[in-house]
């Protein structure tokens, strides 16, 4: 295999949100090629997970870290991030919304109309994104996925709105994005259409609880883990 | 195209097809300065006295109007998030929102002030005085209204603080504004002192407003 191979480690992640802690001690391995599904009930910190990856909320304690990945950049500049909002102006065309979000998270990626294509969106760049139906506005935010190259995918809930023809196409692209050796990271009640190693969390019954034991991701790192912040070898 | 261009141009792309902001900040001014006269009297001297200051005080309003919007849209929609995460550092991402904001706001006021100055019967020298403080003024009410606008996405119904927060810090702005301008028709003091400390003024606020606002927005985003 001549692709890198690249591993996301949160090590030792404790999440405080409103005074109650949402995660505590925890630890998960993500590397090239191997999907991990973020499973557990609600309120059991799947999206705060999902967050603390991207950078949008700081971890009260713990690391998080890409091995292998661009030394230069952090690990929020190298994921992309799927979240309940689909970030579309409904003023702009479907490929205004697109070729915006291409310029400004950078990278070189499937052009604009290939990547429309792609979620079957191809005949509707012309439309304003107003006009879409949610599992629409979904399969354009699938797209941005596609127009802009990052090698790590944090999915919310990737099939919320979607149709079943939708559902196969995403697990389509996820297996190409994996089979380039892409990391995914997927919160989710239902299944991803591929297997998946499964992250489950559990509800903290108190905002002092102890430290949950090792979720059941398998081979946890070690304490100090490989790879320096944001990457390095 | 570069990733702080590509959002200037969709800023600017979305306040031109929505038409609120510009136009209701034009019509805002309009209405201040309309209906001051009739509030004080035909004293055609009088209005001469204090059209600039009006002007200004239009101009300062209403380039406040949209500005709550500047972030909680994309705070709402999760664009913030994706800004964010982008390779742009976030107070150039800042910047060039605020620059997308000033383009659609506050030149039009400036663009709109000859016209309105004509209805405060000012002569041409004073009219040439305050659109040139306001082009140099109002880029700084719009980097410091900055500030505000990320402070109402980290704060729950922070826009309602938000002329609270920020009417205190433009009222430099509005002093040397308007002494800059009357300077330029009455004297006493020569146009060039009011007017350097108002450009120093904007300068500033260039500088401090989007590390402030980034590092509001860092801290206020959940």
């Amino acid at each position: 295999m001549g692709l890198p191979v690249m591993r996301l480690i949160g090590c030792d992640l404790d999440c405080v949100r409103g005074d109650r802690k949402v995660l505590a001690g925890l630890n998960f391995i993500a590397a090239s090629g191997e999907p991990l599904a973020v499973t557990g009930p609600n309120g059991a910190g799947k999206t705060t997970l999902l967050r603390l990856v991207a950078g949008l909320l700081e971890p009260a304690q713990g690391t998080i870290e890409l091995a292998g990945g661009a030394p230069e950049l952090t690990v929020a500049e190298q994921a992309h991030y799927l979240g309940h909002r689909d970030a579309l102006k409904p003023a702009l065309s479907v490929s205004e919304n697109l070729q915006f979000w291409q310029a400004f998270l950078g990278g070189d990626g499937a052009p604009v109309a290939s990547s429309l294509d792609a979620v079957g969106l191809g005949g509707l760049a012309d439309l304003p994104a107003g006009y879409l139906s949610a599992g629409q506005r979904r399969r354009l935010s699938i797209a941005r996925l596609l127009a802009a190259q990052r090698p790590i995918w944090l999915l919310d809930e990737p099939t919320a709105a979607l149709d079943t023809a939708g559902q196969e196409r995403l697990a389509e692209l996820v297996r190409a994005h994996l089979a380039g050796g892409g990391i995914l990271m997927a919160a989710t009640h239902g299944s991803l259409g591929l297997p998946a190693k499964e992250l489950r969390l559990e509800l903290q019954s108190s905002p002092y609880a102890q430290p949950a034991p090792f979720a059941q991701a398998q081979h946890a790192p070690s304490p100090r883990g490989e790879g320096q912040k944001s990457g390095g070898r | 195209m570069h990733p702080l261009r590509a959002l200037l141009v969709r800023d600017m792309r979305i306040a031109v097809r929505i038409g609120g902001g510009a136009l209701m900040g034009v019509l805002f001014f309009l209405a201040v300065v309309t209906l001051t006269p009739f509030a004080i009297g035909p004293d055609l001297a009088l209005l001469r006295r204090i059209g600039p200051a009006i002007l200004w005080l239009g101009a300062l309003l209403a380039s406040l109007l949209a500005l709550d919007r500047l972030f909680t849209a994309d705070h709402e929609d999760g664009s913030l998030d994706l800004i964010l995460m982008g390779g742009a550092p976030l107070e150039l991402a800042v910047a060039a929102k605020a620059l997308a904001h000033w383009l659609t706001t506050g030149l039009p006021l400036v663009v709109a002030a000859p016209l309105l100055g004509l209805l405060l019967n000012l002569e041409p020298a004073a009219i040439g005085a305050v659109v040139l403080t306001l082009l140099v003024g109002t880029p700084a009410l719009t980097f410091i209204g900055l500030i505000g606008a990320a402070l109402a996405v980290a704060l729950r119904r922070g826009g309602l603080l938000l002329p609270v927060l920020v009417l205190p810090l433009t009222v430099p702005v509005l002093i040397f504004g308007v002494s800059a301008a009357n300077a330029a028709v009455v004297g006493p003091v020569p146009f060039g002192t009011p007017f350097t400390i108002l450009c120093a003024l904007t300068l500033m606020t260039i500088v401090v407003g989007p590390f402030a606002a980034a590092a509001t927005l860092r801290h206020g985003i959940d």
